[in-house]
């Protein structure tokens, strides 16, 4: 979930009310919300630099707010406490509009289908900013480029001072040896060929590198006079920066997800239109894309819902009046209506205001009614459908067996499903070509590079971090393993398999023959003679990982399903295991 | 203890007469040591019994700590043999001898340190020959070593010359002062310790006294298996979704499809729990090699353009993310084909539940690994409500004896309403999040084919996070993983969850 980091004092001054801590947590509890970490700014500077010194008493107290992830209006502390003064009741929620006409226009070269062929504008008049506004403003951005606009991948954000720009705009896609401007805090003027260079060695930019560094062109925006407004997603340019005295500001949105940069655009205008001349209005911006299609941005139109009072009541359990509902939705920002349906049923019919993006379905009109109603006083139910209790047999099979095992003296291990390359083969002293396993594509570190083939490396591993339990040792586990399997959808499958391992001053080879035979003497199976298809019987092996001449397959009704036998000292040496171990492993599924 | 051999009990038995028959005529033992050499007995042996002796009230005996002087191995031999600066000297004949000859006469450590004593004692000349520069030599040393060894004491300044000579080493002596005891009796009737089958077949254990059992000690430990904790709390959970008529849903497939891990349960594809920061793709098998196609072209249907009253998210939607395989990131993978194989089957109401293994890449911590498992309770039936939602966990949970619980409103990407659950934690004194919930989202149920009129509500909780509270362990590695001690799996109790 998204942080964001608000001063709890310009916080409870813009909800015009002092809360305590514990106030405010319980009302963010109530919102859903949550009130992460009390901090201050030079805390977050120390922590950030390792530093430890001890707080100030004059710093300003910072709020962490942790916000749903699907909630951009709340990214900003002028979105937050607008939602928490409608929530609790002090206002009502704002109606945004804009402005008659588009006097400024954008126009759409085709060449930048190949790389980012979106753009939507907007313009904020008369805005006065002033350093904490102007702060918010930058932060919001910051913060949308981190979430919504996935690191500036689907959706770059580009805010310029009107006043030193001329429209008409294009927005086009030209080489980088041909873009050439004076970047965001820099004198210099660079071609985007060299730019990409320049900021290789920016921490902030280098990880936006890649989005266009290999497309012949690159996307950027220039006004009438050729003034380069910025080069998306990477840069801005110098000399449309806003600033504090900053009246007019221009947004465009370069994106690959036209709907995404929609919601970016709608999420800065809504918020920050509360800073200008005329409270909630947005001038908008003609986009005129390469067919010649016009566009009027922002779309700030306000869609309504309508939903079924008894779909909302029979949702949540609840019987509440229409009017009832409506109190509760205007309290999250869904003004509301009461309507009669065609067939005669009441209806409410929700008005969703453009910064409620996350309003998909009637489902998300439900969910504001039970929050403001208070999900604490809903009353608890059970279903009333009788249900039979069932257990998987394979699960069910695995926990006897497990038992047995253990009353035969062995010690439960539960070990990783992933594990390195290394201990599934070489430390085994197994081929890379007897793999039948699934590799990991993007392994955070080599614990992680294999999905295990076998029981054995975790039992081996575990041995070799107890080498001080007195011995003997006799460890087991029963878990799933994963093979190749191309019958399966995704190629495949689990197999239950179970290992255990006796480790002494002596190999205990017959320890763990006595516990197969144990095994298969609880599973109802009886020995049969070497070649008989009915029964089980062991017969000598030859694996890598076991000594030669004490190792054995066990075949079960003519099948192999695992095998046993003293570990070859070289695989004790590769697991820093020091006395002699005896291992089984078996897929238990055939005993099913 | 070791057990002593059948000479050393009669020579033990020796002793204990010994110094019983004393104490009959005498007040006190004053000095174990001193009675041990006065009557020919091992001291060491005398302890022994004089311990056993003790511990029955026959005599009360008191430590006496004395440091004394030993001779090391080289004391020992000069003891003997004398000092190696005498037997240089006295090696020497009265003509003298070259160094070569002299030094072939003797051992090759008491010529070193013979011959440069000697001449540190002025006893030689060295030219032309080696030979004896006075006429008469005393040795002191030997002497001084065999006062030691008979246990006398000698000057300091002797006493330090031989330490660093490193021919003496000190010892702590330690002995008894010994007395009568409460239950003093000049012969001692043996005490038995067990009553044994010998015991038992003779009879005589009506006649036997019976050694005091020390009840402050611990038992022996007992042998045989034990399970792991992690999977001892599995079991309860197990039980209670039993009993609250829970159907088990088949988990065992780590390997899922972006398809069923995600898009069906409709996240859409730009959601960041679908980054490589946050989940395990894989290189072999890299996608799943068929989906459900009808199902496929309805939930592309629902991401891109909604339906069933949805707006949908708005994207372009692609195969290729569907088909990518992951190592599942949570069991509401299963939860997904459980639903959808219900909606084809034809719907019931059900309850299911699952506790099984879930793969996260993210940084590992004392709270978080790669991997764990993944508590899972769905119920599905016709006009669920929210309010059941909320009984339902209130009744999971208080079987748990968590009884205070309360629900914030959260975001999921495939439920909504969704609720944290938290509970109050009497200890910490706060809310704790114990899980997350929610009703199955509309547009997650309907493309399946499920009735419009069923609901599904859904919880999930960590199996290692309640284990960690019930065992008291702060770190997640010392639960699960190859680095656990054996100790910590040995030694937990039973776990009494669902227990009322």
């Amino acid at each position: 979930m998204p942080t964001v980091n608000v001063g709890r004092d310009r916080l409870y001054e813009a909800l015009q009310q002092h809360y305590s801590e514990e106030e405010f947590d319980e009302l963010c509890f109530d919102f859903g919300i949550e009130l992460d970490d009390v901090t201050t700014e030079k805390a977050i500077i120390r922590k950030e630099k390792h530093l430890q010194e001890d707080t100030l008493e004059d710093e300003e107290i910072i709020y962490k707010i942790e916000v749903p992830a699907n909630r951009y209006d709340l990214l900003c502390l002028e979105g937050l406490a607008r939602a928490l003064r409608i929530f609790t009741g002090k206002q009502g929620s704002p109606t945004f509009s804009l402005s008659s006409s588009a006097i400024q226009k954008m126009y759409v070269q085709p060449e930048t289908a190949l790389i980012r062929p979106y753009v939507v504008c907007a313009i904020l008049r008369g805005i006065t900013f002033n350093q904490a506004r102007y702060n918010s403003f930058i932060d919001l951005q910051d913060r949308l480029h981190q979430n919504l606009c996935r690191k500036r991948t689907l959706v770059a954000i580009g805010t310029h001072d009107l006043g030193t720009l001329e429209g008409p705009f294009t927005y086009e896609a030209l080489p980088p040896s041909e873009i050439k401007f004076v970047p965001l805090k820099q004198r210099m003027e660079f071609t985007a060929e060299e730019l990409m260079d320049f900021y290789k060695s920016d921490l902030k930019l280098k990880k936006y590198l890649h989005i266009i560094e290999s497309s012949p062109v690159f996307p950027v925006l220039y006004d009438s006079k050729r003034t380069v407004l910025s080069l998306p997603p990477i840069i801005n340019g110098a000399h449309s920066a806003i600033t504090l005295q900053t009246k007019d500001v221009l947004i465009e949105c370069t994106a690959t997800d036209l709907t995404k940069a929609k919601i970016v655009l709608n999420t800065l205008v809504t918020m920050f239109s509360e800073y200008c001349e005329k409270k909630f209005e947005v001038e908008p911006v003609e986009v005129i894309s390469s067919d010649g299609n016009a566009t009027i941005y922002p779309d700030l139109h306000v869609r309504s819902l309508e939903v079924d009072l008894a779909y909302i009541n029979g949702y949540i359990g609840v019987s509440l009046q229409s009017k009832q509902v409506i109190d509760l939705l205007n309290r999250m920002q869904l003004p509301s209506e009461a309507t009669i349906g065609s067939n005669g049923k009441s209806k409410i019919k929700a008005l969703i205001p453009p910064t409620r993006s996350d309003v998909l379905h009637p489902c998300d009109v439900v969910e504001d009614v039970a929050i403001a109603y208070g999900y604490n006083n809903i009353l608890k139910t059970l279903p009333r459908s009788l249900t039979q209790g069932k257990q998987q047999p394979l699960n069910h099979f695995s926990d006897l067996l497990r038992s047995e095992i253990a009353m035969a003296g062995f010690t439960e291990v539960l070990t990783w499903i992933l594990g390195s390359e290394a201990e599934n083969f070489w430390l085994l002293n197994r081929k890379h070509k007897e793999h039948t396993g699934v590799i990991v594509g993007n392994p955070r570190g080599s614990d992680f590079e294999r999905v295990r083939a076998s029981l054995l490396p975790g039992l081996l591993k575990t041995m070799g971090h107890n080498k001080d339990s007195p011995r003997p040792v006799k460890l087991f586990e029963v878990s799933d393993v994963v093979l190749l399997d191309n019958t399966k959808d995704v190629g495949a499958a689990n197999e239950r398999h179970l290992a255990a391992l006796y480790c002494n001053t002596t190999s205990g080879f017959e320890v763990i023959h006595g516990l197969v035979d144990r095994i298969m003497e609880v599973v109802g199976i009886s020995n049969a003679a070497v070649g008989d298809t009915k029964g089980y019987y062991i017969a000598p092996s030859n694996e890598p990982e076991f000594f030669k001449g004490r190792q054995a397959n066990i075949i079960l009704n003519g099948s192999c399903i695992g095998s046993f036998g003293i570990i070859h000292p070289q695989v004790l040496a590769n697991f820093d295991i020091l006395d002699p171990c005896s291992v089984v492993e078996l897929n238990i599924e055939p005993f099913l | 203890m070791v057990a002593l051999s059948d000479k050393e009990v009669t020579k033990a038995q020796h002793v204990e007469e010994v110094i019983l028959s004393h104490l009959q005529t005498h007040e006190e033992i004053v000095n174990s040591g001193e009675f041990a050499k006065a009557n020919g007995l091992e001291h060491d042996l005398l302890l022994s019994v004089v311990q056993s002796l003790h511990g029955f009230n026959y005599v009360e005996a008191q430590d006496i700590k004395k440091e004394a002087w030993v001779l090391t191995e080289e004391g020992n031999s000069y003891a003997t043999l004398g000092s190696p600066e005498v037997q240089v000297y006295k090696a020497i004949p009265l003509e003298g001898i070259s160094r070569e000859d002299l030094q072939k006469k003797l051992d090759v450590s008491v010529f070193k340190i013979g011959f440069a004593k000697a001449m540190g004692n002025k006893w030689l000349e060295t030219k032309p020959l080696v030979s004896r520069k006075v006429s008469n030599v005393e040795d002191q040393v030997q002497q001084q070593l065999v006062h030691i060894r008979n246990g006398q004491d000698l000057a300091a300044a002797d006493i330090d010359a031989l330490k660093k000579r490193k021919l003496i080493i000190p010892l702590i002596w330690k002995g008894y002062s010994i007395r009568k005891g409460t239950s003093y009796a000049p012969k001692r009737t043996k005490a038995a310790t067990d009553l044994t089958r010998e015991v038992l077949q003779r009879g005589t254990w009506k006649d036997l006294v019976f050694k005091d059992y020390n009840y402050n000690a611990l038992g022996q430990p007992t042998e045989g298996g034990h399970l792991h904790p992690l999977l001892k709390v599995r079991a309860q959970f197990r039980e209670i979704f039993l009993e609250m008529g829970f159907e088990e849903m088949p988990t065992n497939n780590f390997i899922e499809s972006s398809f069923w891990n995600f898009d069906a349960l409709f996240q859409p594809q730009q959601h960041p729990a679908r980054d490589s920061h946050d989940t395990f793709f894989l290189q072999v098998p890299e996608k799943a090699q068929f989906l459900p196609e009808d199902y496929l072209q309805r939930v592309k249907e629902i991401h891109e353009h909604g339906g069933y009253g949805s707006i949908g998210y708005g994207y372009n939607w692609k195969r290729e993310d569907a088909e990518k395989n992951v190592l599942r990131t949570h069991t509401t993978a299963v939860s997904s084909r459980m639903l959808y194989k219900l909606a084809q089957d034809g719907f019931t109401p059900k309850r299911y539940f699952s506790i099984d293994r879930v793969f996260r890449n993210e940084a590992v911590d004392r709270t978080h690994l790669a991997e764990f498992h993944q508590i899972e309770g769905v119920v599905c039936d016709r006009g669920l409500t929210l309010g059941d939602l909320i009984g339902v966990l209130n009744e999971f949970f208080s079987r748990l004896g968590i009884r205070k619980l309360r629900f914030k409103p959260a975001y999921n990407p495939y439920t909504e309403p969704s609720m944290e659950i938290f509970s109050y934690h009497d200890t910490l004194k706060k809310w704790v999040e114990v899980g997350n919930s929610g009703m199955f989202r509309p547009e997650m149920l309907l493309p399946m084919g499920l009735p419009e009129d069923v609901s599904v509500i859904a919880w999930g909780l960590s199996l290692e996070r309640p284990t960690m509270i019930l065992y008291g362990i702060d770190n997640i590695r010392d639960l699960f993983g190859h680095k656990v001690d054996l100790k910590l799996i040995k030694s937990n109790p039973i776990c009494r969850l669902g227990m009322r």
